[in-house]
């Protein structure tokens, strides 16, 4: 199974296929992720690996955190997530062990998770997608609004509020976000960099994790198993 | 990490950014030449006309070529760096004094044509055009 990676976005650009077909795709900076920690069902109940990612100035960390990252024989990184693992490929990982775009090769597809740009408050239309009012035809002033809320819809039957989780205006963005089933469109193993295709979540430099595509529908799914072998 | 991100991306541009292009301006006449993918068969089609726009710039650069068949204007717009235009030739030299020749698309007769460069010559002198 390939490991689940950090990256950086670093921005998008075009290529163009073999068929002459421009193609959208986003360059990542993936890795090298190094493994902090290993989670052992014995020892925490879950088995779970631990990774570092970023160069970081020792004085910007912390002396647990550089302790930590000395542990496990790396030096100190800026980043620290754990992701789950399936109990029997634990044996792929051990601690200060480096995971690399190159772990990747036999992936096609990958999901790709970031935090969204944020967007403040924003109105119904654009955080909900709503379609507003007309635009004549007698509306003043309400071109933009949500419509009715409902008043008598709760969870409890006729409660005489509207029901929780209702859409409306708020803020909008600054949530994480998973883009699903991305191709992956080349690996420079040289310069740790990953060329997927389309949009990610998030500003420029902002963080990514990177994992293989947990859902493929049929064809993709082909493609998949035929790129891994 | 910071400085070298829109070098990283750049090193991948330059793959796809043709550097065999002839010199070419806005107002002159070009051929395109496109190819066409019919089933497993590829042949090359010309598309001759004026060149009234370009747009954008690196990697994304787009040019918009206008003729004229039977009082009909056509205008088509491709990526410069597109691996399915396979080459540009100049025909012709005009003198244009706009970057963008939108107005081209409102006259009619003679006036649809545009002056042959006299000046600012020089840079082109004795490049490559067709004739």
């Amino acid at each position: 199974m390939a490991p689940t990676l950090l990256g950086t976005k670093l921005g998008m650009t075009r290529v163009y296929t073999d068929a002459g077909v421009s193609m959208p795709v986003t360059v990542i900076q993936a890795g090298p992720c190094y493994v902090t920690q290993i989670r052992t069902p014995d020892a925490d109940g879950y088995a779970g690996v631990q990774v570092g990612f970023g160069d970081i100035k020792p004085r910007n960390s912390s002396i647990p955190m550089i302790a930590h990252d000395f542990k496990a024989g790396v030096e100190p990184q800026r980043f620290h997530r754990e992701f789950r693992v399936a109990e029997g490929d634990l044996g792929d990982y051990e601690v200060g062990k480096a995971l690399t775009v190159a772990d990747l090769e036999k992936v096609a597809f990958v999901d790709v998770i970031g935090r969204s740009k944020g967007k403040g408050f924003q109105g119904g239309m654009k955080r909900h997608g709503f379609k507003g009012q007309l635009a004549s035809h007698g509306v003043e002033r309400k071109h933009r609004s949500p419509g009715s809320i409902g008043g008598h819809g709760s969870e409890a039957g006729a409660s005489g509020r509207p029901k929780k989780g209702k859409k409306m205006a708020g803020h909008m963005g600054d949530v994480r976000v998973t883009v699903r089933s991305l191709e992956v469109v080349k690996i420079d193993a040289e310069r740790n960099l990953l060329l997927v295709k389309g949009p990610v979540p998030g500003a420029n430099k902002g963080v990514v994790v990177v994992r293989p595509a947990t859902r493929l529908y049929k064809s993709k799914a082909a493609k998949a198993a035929e790129v891994a072998g | 990490m910071a400085d070298g991100t829109q070098g990283i991306i750049e090193s991948f541009n330059n793959d796809t950014i043709k550097t065999d292009l002839p010199r070419f301006d806005i107002g002159d006449t070009i051929n395109v030449h496109v190819r066409i993918v019919e089933g497993t068969r590829e042949r090359v089609q010309v598309f001759q006309g004026v060149l009234i726009g370009r747009k954008g710039r690196g990697v994304d650069e787009m040019i918009t070529v206008r003729r004229v068949v039977d009082d009909i204007g056509i205008e088509r717009t491709w990526p410069i760096n597109s691996p399915m235009i396979a080459e540009f030739e100049v025909v012709r030299r005009a003198d244009a004094r706009r970057a963008k020749l939108y107005y081209l698309r409102d006259r009619v007769g003679k006036s649809r044509r545009l002056r042959d460069r006299r000046r600012g010559m020089k840079h082109v002198e004795g490049l490559r055009t067709k004739q």
